[in-house]
């Protein structure tokens, strides 16, 4: 569906934030308001709810035991899948996944895989037959802008809030133990920080009503120790250099105040 | 003479009912910020999102009433709601499922008020413990009522059933994969007027009508909470 946007609206929102400042009352590197449960869902293995302003998702955990990929057998699997609910905008309608929704997975997946969030080889439970696979599945509830700064922040939240079964092997066979579950084996914690650019300004953790209105966005992750581990650009307009190492050094202070939110 | 009891209401279920009992719930309105309705609940361990659009500009021609309101239902279950993961996207349950709650709902509405218009409802099932379906319908009634969606009624649905050789209310997970049979009822409480029934199982004919008056106790046991839910978010009638 196309999302057309008064001009006037338009013009507002690129005024204020000409002048730095934004409808909301917000200063260009303020974040909204940001709550994270974790434990929400019993009948996953781990599971969050993020909520950055309105826009809101519930993350779930859930492994199975499956084959490891030819090539690399001694390695477990971490899968990002996104659903973006017709519930959660107008403007988001049923059937398979679109654009948007497989940007977000991806983007999202490459953060975590990159960083990396799991030491995946201490996910092998039998070399070349048997690995856990890990599934985190992104369930968007409402939406109001940027949703990766919120997928990547629960995500985190969900895979530390996540207990496998202690997975032996006796006789070739994988025993589980449900009784003493474990934690994933984790590694590292990535954040991300997305900033959208409008008119020459870059503002923090865009609403939706900004984004409606961005002329380019771009998103980077974070390692704890600072270094970049993902990137993406969106939006129709192009950025400049200046802009690019701005957007990186903002996010280095943001992913800090970020990562108190983490439990 | 042996008179056995065959439904002493004293005697416990698993999870420590009695057979007319039903699971704890909670029904809230107003939940979502987006949607033009929507209603979260929860009953045993059903968590249970609806979200209502509309009525809205309907872009498919084909299903178009030029004289009222379409009604289309989406009931999804996320991926972690139950046991084993299960593979987004509709499959042929839920793809029943929304039908039927389409069909459930359908009869409370003014539909004839917004011709050439569509009605949308969703319903997430974000954690499934048994009854979801029924869940669904009864949250999606709020959803369409925090929606301000001109109704004669709150659709209400609850299921019965029979497990252990006893017709109980309102089956839990467990109950519902062992016992013998389910019973989700719909019914519209101011005519009584059921709107969905549905049965799987083995059932003698006494065991249904008792199933089904247990059922609509049920339903009206429900509606009192819906009705609260409503109250809670927008306050007392004429207030």
């Amino acid at each position: 569906m196309v999302n057309i946007v008064p001009e006037i609206t338009r013009k507002s929102i690129t005024e204020l934030i000409k002048n730095k400042e934004r409808a909301d009352g917000r200063s260009p590197t303020d974040y909204r308001d940001i709550s994270l449960e974790v434990g929400v869902i019993e009948k996953a293995e781990g599971s969050a709810r993020v909520k950055i302003g309105n826009t809101q998702i519930i993350i779930g955990v859930k492994p199975s035991i499956g084959e490891p990929f030819s090539d690399t057998p001694n390695v477990g699997v971490l899968m990002t899948n996104s659903e973006l609910l017709p519930m959660a905008s107008p403007t988001f309608e049923p059937g398979p996944p679109d654009e948007r929704s497989v940007e977000l997975a991806r983007v999202t997946d490459r953060c975590l895989r990159e960083a990396p969030i799991l030491d995946l080889e201490k996910l092998c439970i039998i070399e070349g037959e048997k690995v856990w696979m890990i599934f985190v599945d992104l369930h968007v509830l409402n939406y109001d802008g940027n949703l990766m700064d919120a997928a990547v922040l629960g995500s985190v939240a969900a895979l530390m809030n996540t207990k496998i079964p202690n997975a032996t092997v006796e006789d070739d066979k994988v025993v589980l133990d449900k009784e003493n579950p474990v934690a994933l084996p984790l590694k590292e914690k990535p954040l991300m920080c997305t900033f959208a650019k409008i008119d020459d300004e870059l503002i923090i953790d865009p609403s939706l009503e900004e984004e409606n209105v961005m002329n380019a966005r771009i998103s980077i992750g974070m390692r704890e120790d600072g270094s970049i581990c993902a990137m993406q650009k969106g939006g129709e307009m192009p950025i400049t250099k200046e802009e690019a190492v701005y957007a990186v050094n903002t996010a280095t202070e943001k992913t800090k105040e970020l990562r108190e939110h983490l439990p | 003479m042996v008179i056995i009891i065959t439904n002493n209401s004293n005697s416990l279920r698993a999870d420590g009912r009695k057979f007319d009992e039903l699971r704890p719930l909670k029904i809230e309105a107003g939940v979502l910020e987006k949607a033009d309705g929507s209603a979260y609940l929860e009953i045993g361990g059903n968590k249970i999102l609806a979200a209502v659009y509309g009525p809205r500009e309907l872009h498919v021609r084909r299903i178009m009433r030029p004289d009222m309101s379409v009604i289309r239902c989406r009931y999804n279950m996320a991926p972690f709601s139950v046991g084993e993961r299960k593979r987004p996207g509709p499959d042929r349950r839920s793809i029943e499922i929304s039908k039927i709650t389409a069909d459930a709902l359908r009869p409370a509405i003014f539909l004839e008020k917004f011709p050439r218009s569509t009605i949308d409802v969703f319903i997430e099932i974000l954690e499934a413990e048994g009854g979801t379906r029924c869940a669904g319908i009864t949250a999606a009634s709020v959803a369409l009522a925090d929606a301000g969606i001109p109704m004669k009624d709150l659709v209400v649905s609850c299921a019965a059933g029979k497990a252990d050789g006893n017709v109980i209310l309102d089956l839990s997970e467990e109950e519902d994969k062992n016992g013998e049979a389910d019973v989700p009822v719909a019914i519209m409480p101011r005519s009584g007027g059921i709107t969905l029934l549905q049965t799987d199982g083995h059932l003698t004919p006494d065991e249904f009508d008792k199933a089904l008056d247990l059922a609509i106790e049920g339903c009206k046991k429900i509606s009192e909470e819906q009705k609260k839910a409503i109250i809670n978010r927008y306050g007392e009638e004429n207030g």
